[in-house]
């Protein structure tokens, strides 16, 4: 059957299936064929609207690791379905658009893989019901967002933005990983929906508050927040295809998916309602200031992104004060914030993915895109002009553009938190203000945006190609999304009714039950505050559009090595430096140096856990005894083990080593262990040959040189290691914590046939042993008559011959 | 009798490290070696009691044997320790001819490290 888990699947099986076309064998674009997947999951998605529209939810779970509660749930509900239409939808229409902005030149089975990875794992992300498989696909959007950024690897920026973003996004991934587990501590399931049901208990719980935080941490990272938005504008560097789909109008979007997600959860804690709505304000304000500084279009539509976003968030925040004082009837006063909030998210992703077509087209047509040599475009350019205008007018906020309708639900909303009984009832107040100076700015850089590039003095000596208008296949896409901007203002209420309420249905389900979440969206609704509102908005930005020479110098207060960019780069290049040179404080080069970190570790952690657990005890009541001739073999292979160490001669070193070898081979005699006996003779024989060889070839022992470390040091590790060594084998003796299993060996001849118990495991019990190990000694073999027999390479000194 | 053998190793242990720390190859490969015979020695004592029993060979005798288990490890352990040692010779073997050196410090920042 087909399922969401496996819509859920087909991009990465078709992301698998990318490097299999052959350029040379196919005249079509990849890009066509990788547009099938986006489009016909688009279509299918849309066959869910009317049931999900009538309240209806989808739960399918493919069961994965059930013993720790990890399973492969998708849950399709009203949230979801907008998300995953909007993946689709925007990602089909990027694929085409794709198709004529990278040429066939570039490495396309790269491009369109990780874009595929990306729309797979994005479609994971928002239908995912188990917090643990959301983490991973998470994760995953991330790296391909990584990828993509760093498509273009050549170019030092590219791989600067892509490391930013990733060190950014991923740093909250985890703090969502700490969430989540902590959520999973507090209520013993890992489905968000359980999550929801027993809210009311787990939010006594201690670790409930810093859950929350924890995965605020990763919305805010993810979706640009301030001060983690410094990584979108370096994210730009990616190919404006990439820059549409991921970076305006989905990825992004997660961190705010993430906060709808869970307003369930949260929504009733104060300090939720607080910190969304204060973090979405201060970004709010903070992009739309900066992104008037910008010279570069895409870096001002990077910050018209982050502002934006922080325009959502804001209101998932305002909506949060319905749940706040208990949900009831008269919440839904505030939850109208909300549905402003996923009704300004579709908005969004429509008008600034077909602004940033446009600025690609421009860049693609005439090489550049900085708005100091552009101008005058708009009797070139005609079709790129009037879509570019229908979106910056959108994001203004102005008629006859669904951004316009938007815009008014928010300043409703923010009228609205004015009547909420606040503890901090200053900052509440404030609000509006904010809000309002946030909107005029957003209206300059706007007028910035269609006036620098549009009207004005056309430079052709400052293009790279003379201005002209783009291909049809080019346009198609932003032309589809600039009419959609226009429909979705005279039909709002398609889009309400169908997708909006039932999504209110998720991020309210307490009070979804009590009263009716729609909000019927009206183009016209009188003269009341909010036009007012508007209509300041539009006075006041040409008013300081007008006058921005007078007040730029503004920025300069803000100066670049203050900036959070500079901040983040100090804290890379430090982390870097200090890590590199502790590192290479203890990484010398020196073998002895490693030993003696290996050694110091072993003296410090088997000492120390030898005198703490006090399991020293050594009894020597059990032992055989021994008889004279034991006793002087063992005593002088002590004596002779340490006159090793006074030798000045290699020979006497050589040589007395076999003598231990030999005295080992007496004892194996006297330990009844014949065949030990044999073996360590022959081989003790021929280790001393060899080494007398080794002998012959190298040079003799100079004096050591005084080299860094003691020769005190060396003996007190020595000593301390044989100390230790001894009393853990003695301890261990005496302390034998289960029955041996060697009397199952003493039937080796029923067993095994063989009359010699050490032969018979050797050679039928552990037989698959001992033929590896003769493999091991054929390695051997072969490794030393290749190493001997290897031929010199040119200009080797040949030591011997001198 | 297992207490002093087991004293045995460590000294041996002790010497064998003792030449592990120290620079120059040739004393490293010897302490390695001096390492396993202790290594052999011990795995020796942690069977059943040192010379309780027979050899482990069944005959129409009576009586229990010593025990066997460790004599196949060690027998294991003889021979891939002498692949170990001749590997090690060999390979300081070559280096000496390849750069003219033979101890650790010299080595470090070789031009063709």
């Amino acid at each position: 059957m087909f399922t969401v888990n496996l819509a859920i699947m087909i991009p990465f099986l078709a992301a698998a299936l990318v490097p299999l076309f052959r350029k040379r064998t196919l005249r079509i674009h990849i890009g066509w064929f990788v547009f099938l997947v986006p489009a016909a999951l688009f279509v299918y998605l849309l066959s869910y609207i009317p049931s999900v529209s009538s309240g209806e939810t989808f739960v399918h779970t493919i069961k994965w690791i059930p013993s720790f509660d990890i399973n492969f749930t998708t849950y399709l509900d009203g949230l979801s379905l907008i998300f995953a239409l909007l993946i689709t939808g925007i990602g089909a229409l990027v694929t085409i658009y794709s198709i004529y902005y990278l040429s066939s030149n570039e490495n396309l089975k790269h491009f369109y893989a990780y874009l595929l990875l990306f729309m797979g794992a994005m479609l994971g992300v928002v239908f995912s019901d188990n917090m643990m498989v959301m983490y991973v696909f998470w994760e995953l959007t991330s790296v391909s967002s990584f990828l993509l950024i760093a498509f273009w690897y050549h170019r030092k920026r590219s791989r600067e933005g892509a490391q930013k973003s990733l060190l950014i996004t991923v740093s909250g991934g985890f703090g969502i990983l700490a969430g989540f587990l902590m959520l999973y501590a507090i209520t013993g399931t890992m489905s968000i929906r359980e999550v929801i049901h027993t809210v009311s208990v787990s939010s006594e719980h201690a670790l409930f508050v810093p859950a929350m935080f924890l995965i605020l941490l990763g919305a805010f990272t993810k979706s640009a927040q301030f001060p983690f938005h410094i990584w979108l504008p370096s994210a730009m560097e990616a190919p404006t295809p990439v820059s549409a789909y991921l970076h305006s109008a989905t990825m992004v979007k997660a961190g705010i998916f993430l906060v709808a997600r869970f307003t369930p959860v949260f929504g009733g804690e104060a300090l939720w309602l607080y910190t969304v709505t204060s973090i979405g304000l201060i970004t709010l304000f903070w992009g739309s200031f900066n992104a008037i500084r910008q010279t570069d279009l895409k870096a001002l539509l990077a910050y018209s992104t982050i502002s934006q976003l922080g325009m959502i968030m804001s209101m998932f925040g305002l909506g949060s004060a319905a749940l706040q004082n208990g949900a009831s009837s008269q919440s839904v006063f505030y939850t109208q914030a909300a549905f402003a909030a996923v009704f300004h998210l579709i908005n969004h992703s429509t008008f600034k993915g077909a602004l940033f077509m446009v600025v690609g087209i421009i860049d693609h047509e005439l090489g550049t895109r900085d708005i100091r040599r552009l101008g005058g475009l708009a009797s070139l350019m005609p079709i790129t002009f009037t879509i570019a205008t229908i979106g910056s007018f959108s994001m203004a906020g102005l008629p006859p553009f669904n951004g316009f309708l938007s815009k008014e639900m928010f300043f409703t909303s923010v009228l609205r938190i004015l009547e909420f009984d606040a503890t901090w009832q200053t900052w509440v107040n404030v609000i509006p203000y904010i809000a309002w100076i946030a909107s005029v700015l957003t209206f300059v850089y706007c007028l910035l945006f269609v006036v620098k590039t549009f009207f004005g003095e056309y430079k052709e000596e400052k293009l790279e190609h003379p201005a002209h208008e783009a291909p049809y296949g080019m346009l198609f896409s932003p032309s589809i999304l600039a009419v959609l901007v226009v429909l979705i203002f005279f039909f709002p209420n398609v889009l309400g009714e169908h997708l909006i309420t039932p999504a209110m249905a998720s991020v309210f389900p307490t009070i979804a039950g009590q009263a009716d979440l729609g909000v019927h969206i009206s183009q016209w609704h009188g003269f009341n505050t909010e036009l007012f509102m508007t209509i300041g908005v539009v006075v006041a930005g040409i008013v300081l559009y007008l006058t921005l020479p007078y007040w730029k110098k503004v920025y300069q207060l803000f100066p670049e090595k203050w900036s959070f960019n500079q901040l983040y780069s100090n804290i890379l290049e430090q982390t870097e430096k200090r890590s590199k040179a502790i590192t290479n404080s203890y990484m010398t080069a020196y073998l002895q140096d490693y030993m003696t970190y290996i050694y110091l570790f072993f003296i410090l952690a088997v000492g120390g856990l030898l005198i703490s657990s006090g399991s020293y005890i050594i009894d020597i009541k059990q032992n055989n005894p021994i008889s004279a001739f034991e006793w002087i073999i063992a005593i002088s292979m002590m004596i002779a083990a340490i006159s090793i160490l006074f030798s000045k001669s290699r020979l006497t070193a050589i040589l007395v080593n076999s003598f231990l070898g030999y005295g080992v081979a007496i004892f194996f005699v006297i330990f009844r262990a014949p065949d030990l006996a044999l073996t360590q003779t022959v081989v003790e024989t021929v280790t001393t040959v060899l080494f007398l060889a080794a002998y012959y070839f190298l040079p003799d022992w100079k004096k050591e040189k005084e080299h860094r470390r003691s020769k005190g040091l060396q003996m007190a590790i020595s000593i301390a290691v044989g100390t230790i060594f001894t009393i853990t084998a003695l301890a261990v003796q005496n302390g034998k914590l289960f029955d041996s299993i060697s009397s199952y060996y003493e039937n080796s001849y029923e067993l095994a046939g063989g009359k010699n118990i050490v032969n018979a495991i050797l050679g039928d019990f552990r037989a698959f042993d001992t033929m590896l190990e003769v493999v091991v000694l054929l390695i051997a073999g072969i490794g030393i008559y290749a190493i001997i027999n290897l031929k010199d390479r040119k200009g080797d000194a040949h030591i011997e011959d001198k | 009798m297992e207490t002093l053998i087991t004293i045995l190793t460590g000294v041996l242990v002790t010497v064998a490290t003792y030449f592990i720390l120290s620079s120059n190859v040739q004393k490293v490969i010897l302490g390695s070696a001096i390492l396993s015979h202790a290594a052999h020695l011990l795995i020796m004592t942690m069977g059943s009691g040192l010379k309780n029993g027979r050899i482990p060979v069944l005959t129409d005798e009576t009586g229990s044997f010593v025990d066997a288990l460790p004599q196949a490890l060690i027998l294991t352990s003889i021979v891939i320790s002498f692949a170990v040692t001749a590997i090690l010779l060999v390979v300081a073997y070559r280096t000496y001819r390849a750069t003219g050196l033979d101890n650790f410090y010299d080595w470090r920042g070789y031009k063709d490290e």
